[in-house]
């Protein structure tokens, strides 16, 4: 297990892909020139993290030594089959888990380790949940609204008008007064983003955002996240299964193996941005998704037989 | 309904619609109204059966029952009396007096149970062990604690409702998905605001569920507290009173006018509470 992760790093390409990936992703316009060239951050480094859970003292290795390192400013998408612990990996980021051994830094500082097994929630570090968590009783633009009235960095009035402006950007202008229940799903999930970029996070944490929507929903998804992202050039670890949202979206692709989650393989994405929906039809994707294919479904194999040894 | 009938108005020039034409629109109305008024007519038919076709016919259990235009002729004698206002005002003034008390100490009480261990490692026990006995159970009791029987009778309400605001209100506010907690505070809430924005407003769908379910529990108590204690004796006896007298007095009509009563009175609650809810909820008006 350690010899792997040594082996990674120890990848003569790794360095040469990471200032590669320090050097793009090319700007799209001006506002994003703004944004990044003030300091980088919202660069992620998990170390030889470990979380065993223990209910009723039946251990479970969820996570096992797993590393990585996410560039500040880099779409990262962890791919692994379904019950591997990518989510448990989120949750620790986040701040909802501890940790059993190892640590996670955030731009140099210590979230959570030996010290300190379980981080803060912090506002740095947003989440957007897999089925969705707008409050249904507050209308969208309230839910915006909701973290800087909290945090009292906004007065009421101003976090409303604000939350109303972000939401009209994202296209979301005519609905800022419905409540959740009344909108779609993809507009109820963008409007979850947006509540999360008002807090001005280093780091967005998605947990496959996009799973129930139908191929067509996805799409739009995938445009209005991209879009937002050359915008913001916000840190992005995204977990999901889909394949090709994984190439399409990420400037790099860790495939995880099946429980204990561990680093499998990292594929860099070297398509340039922006990216448009023609590339998932260029020869570079395919290729691409071969690498990847490859790597995931000997996991999807192996998660197979272990829930079988399971069943029997 | 409003879009449809603009858009096929578009071109004539807007009229205000008569009250026919709404009650001609409504369909629910509609149909509740002509429900009414099939029951009412089973019910004069069943009841008079014996007088159409002869005492042979009278039908067994409905027969026996005086129909609903001999109710309305009892009725219309009761209602200049100021006694049966005075039964109308004894019960609701209990109803609410109940009511009100289950509803402010059972909603912070439900509230501290779910979200506090401690309280409710403690009081959810003794909690449990009360809460089966039926409120009536109660009566003989509380008659003998409590120094009138005015207040033994709001006391027994009181339990009535409780009881079930509490259940509803600890339940509600036990599911509300971790994900809306978790969201919060990632987003830098404080307890308070948690409890305040999240919590609270989480419940409210089962406050109102406990409410409404409470407030029938509490009628079904009063009356029956109002018959067991007699409470004629002090002030008004209330409308379970009302029904027992009748009773005493063998007029079968008046019973009914009673249990009518009740049911009006029981239906205007709700409807209040249904009102209230729609208007503390407004995400729930879609549905």
């Amino acid at each position: 297990m350690h010899c792997k992760v040594a082996e990674f790093t120890a990848h003569a390409g790794y360095q040469q892909v990471k200032t590669l990936m320090n050097m793009t992703p090319p700007l799209r316009d001006e506002r994003a020139t703004m944004n990044t060239s003030t300091t980088q951050r919202g660069a992620l480094s998990i170390r030889n993290v470990t979380k065993i859970y223990d209910p009723e003292g039946v251990n479970v290795m969820a996570v096992d030594n797993c590393s990585m390192e996410i560039a500040a400013g880099e779409v990262c998408m962890i791919v692994g089959p379904s019950g591997c612990g990518k989510t448990t990996l989120l949750n620790a980021i986040a701040g909802f888990h501890s940790i059993t051994h190892g640590e996670i830094f955030l731009d140099d500082a210590l979230l959570c380790g030996p010290s300190k097994p379980k981080a803060e929630q912090a506002a740095e570090r947003m989440v957007v949940f897999q089925h969705g968590a707008l409050f249904p009783w507050k209308t969208l633009a309230e839910n915006v609204a909701y973290g800087p009235t909290v945090q009292k960095t906004l007065r009421k009035k101003q976090a409303l008008e604000k939350a109303r402006d972000m939401l009209s950007e994202s296209g979301l202008g005519n609905v800022v007064d419905k409540y959740p229940g009344e909108v779609s799903s993809g507009m109820a999930r963008r409007a979850e983003i947006v509540r999360a970029l008002i807090n001005d996070p280093k780091v967005l944490l998605l947990d496959e955002p996009y799973r129930a929507m139908d191929a067509l929903t996805k799409s739009i998804m995938h445009e209005s996240l991209l879009e937002t992202y050359d915008r913001t050039k916000v840190t992005i670890f995204f977990i999901t299964h889909d394949l090709e949202e994984a190439i399409f979206l990420g400037d790099k692709v860790h495939v995880v193996t099946t429980r204990p989650c561990q680093l499998k393989k990292t594929v860099s994405v070297d398509i340039p941005r922006p990216r448009s929906y023609e590339t998932q039809s260029s020869e570079q994707f395919r290729l691409l998704m071969d690498e990847v294919n490859e790597a995931v479904h000997e996991e999807a194999i192996k998660a197979f037989q272990a829930g079988e040894r399971e069943m029997a | 309904m409003a879009d449809v009938a603009q858009s096929s108005h578009a071109h004539a020039v807007p009229r205000k619609r008569t009250r026919f034409e709404k009650f001609r629109q409504n369909e629910s109305l509609r149909r509740g109204v002509t429900a009414i008024v099939v029951f009412l007519l089973l019910w004069e038919l069943g009841s008079r059966f014996d007088e159409i076709f002869g005492k042979a016919w009278t039908l067994p259990g409905i027969g026996l029952i005086p129909p609903p235009t001999d109710v309305a002729v009892a009725w219309l004698g009761v209602l200049p009396k100021p006694g049966y206002w005075w039964s109308w005002v004894a019960s609701f003034r209990r109803v609410m007096t109940g009511f009100i008390a289950a509803m402010v100490l059972g909603i912070p009480f439900g509230l501290m149970l779910a979200v506090n261990k401690y309280f409710r490692d403690i009081f959810f026990p003794p909690f449990e062990i009360l809460r089966p006995i039926p409120p009536l159970a109660w009566v003989p009791a509380s008659l003998i604690f409590w120094p009138t029987n005015e207040m033994s009778i709001a006391f027994v309400t009181f339990l009535g409702a409780f009881f079930t605001i509490v259940i509803n209100v600890l339940g509600g506010a036990r599911t509300i998905d971790v994900r809306y907690l978790r969201a919060a505070q990632s987003m830098g809430a404080s307890q308070w605001d948690l409890f305040s924005k999240i919590i609270l407003p989480g419940t409210l769908p089962s406050i109102f569920t406990g409410a409404a379910v409470g407030m029938g529990i509490t009628w079904e108590v009063v009356l029956a507290a109002e018959m067991i204690s007699g409470g004629g004796t002090q002030g008004g006896g209330g409308l379970g009173f009302f029904i027992w007298n009748s009773y005493m007095g063998g007029s079968l009509e008046q019973i009914v006018v009673g249990m009518i009563s009740i049911g009006i009175a029981g239906y205007l609650c709700s409807s209040a509470i249904r009102w209230l809810g729609h208007y503390f909820m407004p995400w729930r008006r879609l549905f």
